[in-house]
């Protein structure tokens, strides 16, 4: 019972940096932008709160500082790709090349130190309750978050005029522009949302799941938070889904040595890796499905006729 | 205030002159980031640019670092010229090593003229068969390359270092993850230093590659394929073809850059082989417009850059990551500047839509009404 809950904890932790960043990217992607920089944007989230977390002692801050690098970031992919309409795939690969590169260079010296201990919630009598009180009320804060973030982002794009918008930009820039609606203006909005939840999830990262600071901590997590979004059909619930089954595929490593399954840890760990491809080969399968469900101008540059 | 007016057809001179403003403006943003880092950057600039060119040692050391580049890139140039995202490189270059690394060891320690083609030949069936795996996903199954590709290069770097701490150790050594040295390693071209004879087979890639995309109709086929898919339907290539094709070129260099890197400057087999030759060699395609020639200066371009920041960063304490931190402004900069080639940046004056009634009116209009009216 302890080693389940354990793991589920585990699962969990694991699940929610892709998860911040996967709910990330979809609000992005439902505006009809495909912002490939995920990995980018995370690592430099990554370094920006643990390095503040390291000069100011206040979690708060570090959060604040993951949140607007990672915005910063998605904002100058918008320069590229929305204003100067570069070619999205291009413009995805070089922010994530320099958002590796800056985070290195940022994180010199940090390498070696420790994040402060993450506060975790404790409700007196509540999570005390055997199994089920840990894994329900023991959590850090940035759990519960994700969680919330997952059921708003729901809410507003299916039941809010916003999210109407969005899902109109995306689908049909050039009916959207003709009632009026400022793709652009949009659209750099959504991105930056999606750069702020990168960034949170590459904190999480550094601040909670393993406290340090480690050059390419990333490991490939924002190329497996794109995937997500299309594992999901650009679905909010199914993106949760999907991101804790990926984080029981990562811990599946740390736990099989426990269980006593004796394989090679550097073929384990190229579980998640491979476990993308399956999911990506599974999703795309039918051609004609993937056409009705993904947002129709995802990808495609919008220039406004005027 | 400043408006981008679409281009009739796209300027040739701008298709041109976009790289070198890139170059100019990475070199300013790198002089405001040595300042920002409180370095002293004009002999940091010196140090990049200048300084590897002024002995023979800097020369043969361009050579060594620009032959993987070059190698790589131009497998790309022909991919990304076909549209077909083959982001994976690194990890193709990875197996390439590893496949062509694995023929020497099992021959050892056997040596023989034979054996440095016969580790070619395995260096790049490995790559290219690593590539055939999104190629066969991308083909049969439509999944995303890009992704696919990518994730790949984790699962090759892993592979790699799995077998050299395991199967393919040395096993007179002192249990060091590191793998026998070859017996055979590359011809060396200028005596005395470590440039192989590499760069003799990357020069003729790029010959090859020209003749490929300016003189071959599979050239043709690939480049029509990337810019009017539809077309290329209905003229009847077939696309999957071509998509294998362009996997299993990128994919063969460059496995062969990394059996020249494991034959040549390394000589053996170690878990860092794969040090983002693969993912530096997607700048150096597109710097090089995606063009042979364009690739071949790209890639001695990003080579010095390399060898340079290396040299910074021992005289002057930089961080090593200064090097990738230009790459991705190259990048950055190169596409921003792209906008010239495709656009007509413009002042305009703001005048209120009430003020001029030919404002409001002004309608969606085609390429035809955007003449200029008398």
């Amino acid at each position: 019972m302890e080693l389940l809950a354990n793991i589920l904890i585990s699962a969990m932790i694991a699940a929610t940096p892709l998860l911040f960043a996967a709910i990330g990217e979809l609000v992005a992607e439902r505006s009809g932008v495909l912002n490939l920089s995920v990995e980018g944007m995370m690592i430099v989230g990554a370094i920006a709160g643990f390095s503040t977390v390291i000069a100011t002692k206040s979690v708060l801050l570090a959060l604040a500082a993951a949140i607007a690098s990672g915005a910063v970031m998605a904002a100058l992919f918008g320069v590229l790709a929305l204003t100067l309409r570069a070619n999205q795939v291009a413009s995805g690969l070089a922010l994530s090349m320099f958002g590796l590169g800056l985070s290195a260079l940022w994180g010199q010296g940090y390498s070696g130190l420790s994040a402060p201990a993450f506060p975790r919630l404790f409700v007196p009598g509540l999570s005390d309750i055997p199994f089920l009180g840990k894994l329900l009320f023991g959590q850090d804060g940035l759990i519960y978050l994700s969680l919330t973030m997952v059921a708003a982002v729901a809410w507003v794009l299916d039941r809010t005029r916003l999210g109407l918008i969005v899902r109109a930009i995306g689908e049909n820039h050039d009916a959207a522009h003709a009632i009026g609606y400022r793709v652009v203006a949009l659209r750099y909005l959504a991105l930056m949302f999606g750069g702020a939840m990168a960034g949170l999830g590459g904190a999480y990262l550094s601040l909670v799941q393993t406290p340090l600071w480690v050059e390419r901590m990333t490991a490939g997590r924002g190329w497996i938070a794109l995937a997500l979004v299309a594992f999901a059909a650009w679905r909010p619930w199914r993106v949760l889904l999907g991101a804790y089954l990926f984080g029981g595929i990562t811990i599946l490593q740390l736990h099989s040595q426990a269980l006593g399954v004796k394989i090679d840890a550097q073929l384990l760990s190229m579980l998640p890796y491979l476990a993308t491809i399956v999911v990506l080969v599974v999703i795309s399968r039918d051609v004609v499905k993937v056409k009705l469900t993904a947002p129709q101008c995802l990808g495609k540059p919008f220039h406004a006729a005027d | 205030m400043l408006r981008l007016e679409p281009r009739r057809e796209p300027s040739r001179i701008m298709f041109y002159v976009t790289p070198f403003l890139a170059i100019g403006l990475t070199l300013v943003a790198g002089i405001v980031l040595f300042a920002a880092l409180d370095k002293p950057p004009l002999p940091a600039m010196r140090l990049i640019f200048i300084e590897p060119l002024t002995s023979l040692r800097g020369v043969a050391e361009l050579l060594v670092k620009g032959t993987p580049l070059i190698l790589i890139a131009i497998g790309l140039a022909i991919s990304f010229r076909g549209g077909v995202w083959n982001i994976g490189a690194e990890g193709q270059f990875a197996i390439g090593a590893l496949a062509g690394g694995t023929v020497a060891l099992a021959f050892y320690p056997t040596t023989g003229w034979w054996l440095l083609p016969l580790m070619s030949l395995a260096g790049m069936a490995g790559g290219a068969a690593w590539a055939a795996i999104p190629a066969l996903l991308r083909t049969r199954f439509n999944a995303n390359e890009i992704l696919v590709s990518l994730m790949l290069v984790y699962v090759a770097v892993l592979l790699l270092s799995s077998l050299v701490h395991g199967a393919l150790r040395d096993p007179d050594g002192l249990n060091f993850p590191e793998s026998r040295l070859f017996q055979t390693s590359l011809p060396i071209l200028i005596e005395g230093t470590r440039a192989h004879v590499g760069f003799l087979v990357g020069l003729v890639a790029v010959l090859l590659s020209w003749i490929l995309l300016e003189r071959h109709v599979l050239g043709f086929k690939i480049k029509v394929l990337g810019q009017a898919p539809r077309a290329a339907r209905y003229g009847g290539f077939s696309e999957k073809g071509l998509i294998w094709f362009c996997f299993l070129v990128s994919g063969g260099c460059a496995g062969l850059a990394g059996l020249f890197e494991a034959a040549g400057p390394v000589g053996q087999l170690v878990p860092a082989l794969p040090s983002g030759y693969g993912f530096t060699a997607i700048v150096v395609a597109f710097l090089g417009r995606l063009n042979p020639l364009g690739v071949l200066l790209a890639g001695l371009l990003l080579a010095l850059t390399s060898i340079g920041g290396e040299t910074a960063q021992i005289a002057m304490s930089l961080p090593s990551a200064t090097t990738a931190v230009f790459q991705g402004m190259l990048l950055f900069f190169l596409l921003a500047a792209d906008v010239l080639v495709n656009y007509r940046p413009r002042w305009i004056a703001q005048r209120s839509a009430a003020a001029d009634p030919l404002a409001r009116s002004e309608a969606p209009v085609g390429t035809m009404q955007r003449l200029p009216i008398p």
